[in-house]
């Protein structure tokens, strides 16, 4: 099977899909012997999409992240995305020798923005996030919750039309989470209302939390342990604005989360 | 989903912008400045305790007549007045200024050569392999035993000087980046590659500002051996053409019998050695640590 990175070519084109992933496995060279951490993971991500990745320690989601933001290369199977896709981590990983402000505009930088429209850009951006005031903040100076919007403004100077987020509040407390849950669905929709313009946001979320995963998306992608197998799908149709506490999220998390508990217990038994 | 899509952001946008500020709001640490005189209570005061305790116990040693030689031993205040003396003849900036000029030239060669070969080291896997360990290996040769050949290769003049100080800063230099790359923690790396810095865009917007406090350490390490092989170059090859540097005065007390400006250059290039690192080094330093949420008040 070929291994390709492949990038859509054609800029304007909406893409069928903002992530395609065929086949692909992935295995390490480990300690004892080659270890398959992926095995023939088939997903698409359409335009526009929320896709939450969610499975137990081992199942290889945030290495599945990796190969999708081309981090890493997989052992065999294709991957293919509409342009660059941005990545968010758990840890903000912002740059400390640089303002909030100077590290957006280090990522319009190496896109190739223009010195005199980066300023203005990264401004807008931080607005977009509600830390208007925090430009010349370093980012030593805001909190947990603040660094994670900063990351996230910087993520969206990118422009791509996917959005890779590897657990990106598990760190958080659980009210700065819930907050941002709300950001995070407010932005990707606004990105979405006008999708003919911009081509639209897909995002690609990786968590282990399932209250998370149903609370924020349009698909839930369960996947199994040792190797990383696609074990289950579920479309969320509940309608947004969305809260963690709903009755439909909780519902669809209690069928979600035995499922999963399943998959856990499957490991126990051999 | 109907009911949804004419109302996108609307319903629970203006909540949401209050609730993030009121989070926001609790979540700021306010930062205020240490007032003056706190600085001076908790960092000014105990060095100048502790000093004046030394030259208490110094004059005591003289003024109960414990050590009852000036040839050994001279008082603090006749030390003072050779001080003094070379001062109003005009000579003491003249002492400073040649070792000064002397020292920050060669640490600025030093620091020409030891930062690309630094660079190099760190990231050239073959180079790291061929040169770590003989950099690392340098670093704890005291820079001292390169004066004789120097002088065997160079001749007694300024070159000889700034190849000792070359040899004794260019490995601390070096290895302060190597380990200041080496720290650089991966995820910056990762972020840095999802955004586009890879090659020498990565090096230049990643890595080397991600290194600058172990290089900021290994400059500071690279000054206090330029001075010190400085020092040491001056004292054994001294010469009258070279022009009379603290060393130089070091060695013409000693040859001159004249412990009063023995200890008068031995307090010069002390106080030279701190003036400049805590001129120049350590709030560079600082500077660096503090623009990163590195340094604890304490």
């Amino acid at each position: 099977m070929a291994t390709t990175l492949a990038t859509a070519a054609d800029d304007t084109a909406v893409a069928a899909h903002a992530a395609r992933i065929e086949h692909v496995s992935k295995s390490f060279a480990g300690p004892a012997g080659t270890q398959l951490v992926l095995d023939d993971i088939t997903l698409d991500v359409g335009p526009g999409e929320f896709v939450t990745l969610l499975g137990a320690s081992g199942c290889g989601k945030s290495t599945l992240l990796n190969l999708v933001a081309g981090l890493d290369r997989p052992s065999s199977g294709a991957i293919t995305t509409d342009g660059r896709p941005a990545l968010m981590f758990q840890e903000h990983a912002l740059f400390p020798w640089l303002t909030a402000g100077k590290n957006i505009e280090l990522a319009l930088r190496l896109r190739g923005v223009p010195k005199a429209e980066r300023r203005g850009k990264a401004e807008e951006l931080l607005d977009l996030v509600r830390l208007g005031g925090a430009y010349g903040k370093r980012v030593h100076e805001l909190s947990g919750g603040m660094r994670q919007r900063v990351a996230m403004a910087r993520a969206l100077a990118q422009e791509s039309r996917l959005l890779l987020m590897d657990e990106p509040f598990a760190a958080l407390d659980a009210i700065t989470r819930d907050v941002l849950h709300d950001e995070l669905t407010r932005i990707w929709r606004t990105a979405n209302e006008d999708a003919p313009a911009t081509g639209g946001l897909s995002v690609l979320f990786v968590t282990h939390n399932v209250r998370e995963a149903v609370r924020l998306a349009d698909r839930v992608v369960l996947l199994s342990s040792r190797p990383g197998r696609v074990a289950r799908e579920w479309t969320v149709g509940i309608p947004h604005p969305r809260r963690i506490e709903d009755t439909a999220v909780a519902e669809l998390s209690v069928e979600i989360t035995e499922e999963l508990r399943g998959e856990i217990r499957r490991h126990g038994q051999h | 989903m109907a009911s949804t899509d004419t109302t996108p952001a609307a319903r629970d946008g203006g909540d949401l912008a209050g609730l993030e500020a009121g989070l926001d709001a609790l979540e700021t640490v306010p930062e205020g400045r240490t007032p003056l005189r706190r600085t001076l209570l908790d960092k000014v005061l105990p060095p100048v305790l502790a000093v004046l305790l030394v030259l208490a116990v110094w004059q005591a040693l003289v003024s109960f007549r414990i050590v009852d030689d000036p040839s050994r031993l001279p008082a603090p205040l006749d030390v003072w007045d050779v001080v003094r003396r070379s001062w109003l003849q005009g000579e003491l900036l003249g002492y400073i200024w040649t070792s000064v000029s002397r020292g920050l030239l060669g640490f600025c060669f030093a620091l020409l050569i030891g930062t690309p070969l630094g660079l190099l080291v760190a990231r050239v896997r073959f180079v790291r392999a061929a040169l770590g360990p003989i950099l690392s290996g340098l670093q704890s040769l005291p820079s001292v035993a390169w004066v004789p050949p120097a002088v065997i290769w160079l001749g007694l003049n300024n070159s000889m000087m700034y190849a000792v100080i070359l040899l004794g800063a260019v490995p601390s230099i070096a290895n302060g980046l190597v380990s200041g790359v080496d720290q650089v923690p991966p995820l910056f790396l990762r972020a840095g590659r999802t955004l586009g810095a890879t090659g020498l865009k990565g090096t230049w917007h990643i890595v080397l500002p991600a290194a600058l406090p172990g290089y900021v350490a290994g400059l500071k390490q690279g000054w206090a051996f330029s001075w010190r092989s400085l020092m040491a170059a001056e004292i054994i090859a001294s010469f009258p053409d070279l022009g009379v540097g603290l060393g130089q005065l070091l060695e013409n007390g000693r040859n001159a019998s004249d412990m009063a400006m023995v200890f008068e250059a031995i307090l010069l290039i002390l106080v030279v050695g701190i003036a400049i690192d805590l001129l120049i080094f350590s709030p560079l330093e600082r500077w660096v640590l503090r623009s990163r949420g590195l340094l604890v008040r304490s």
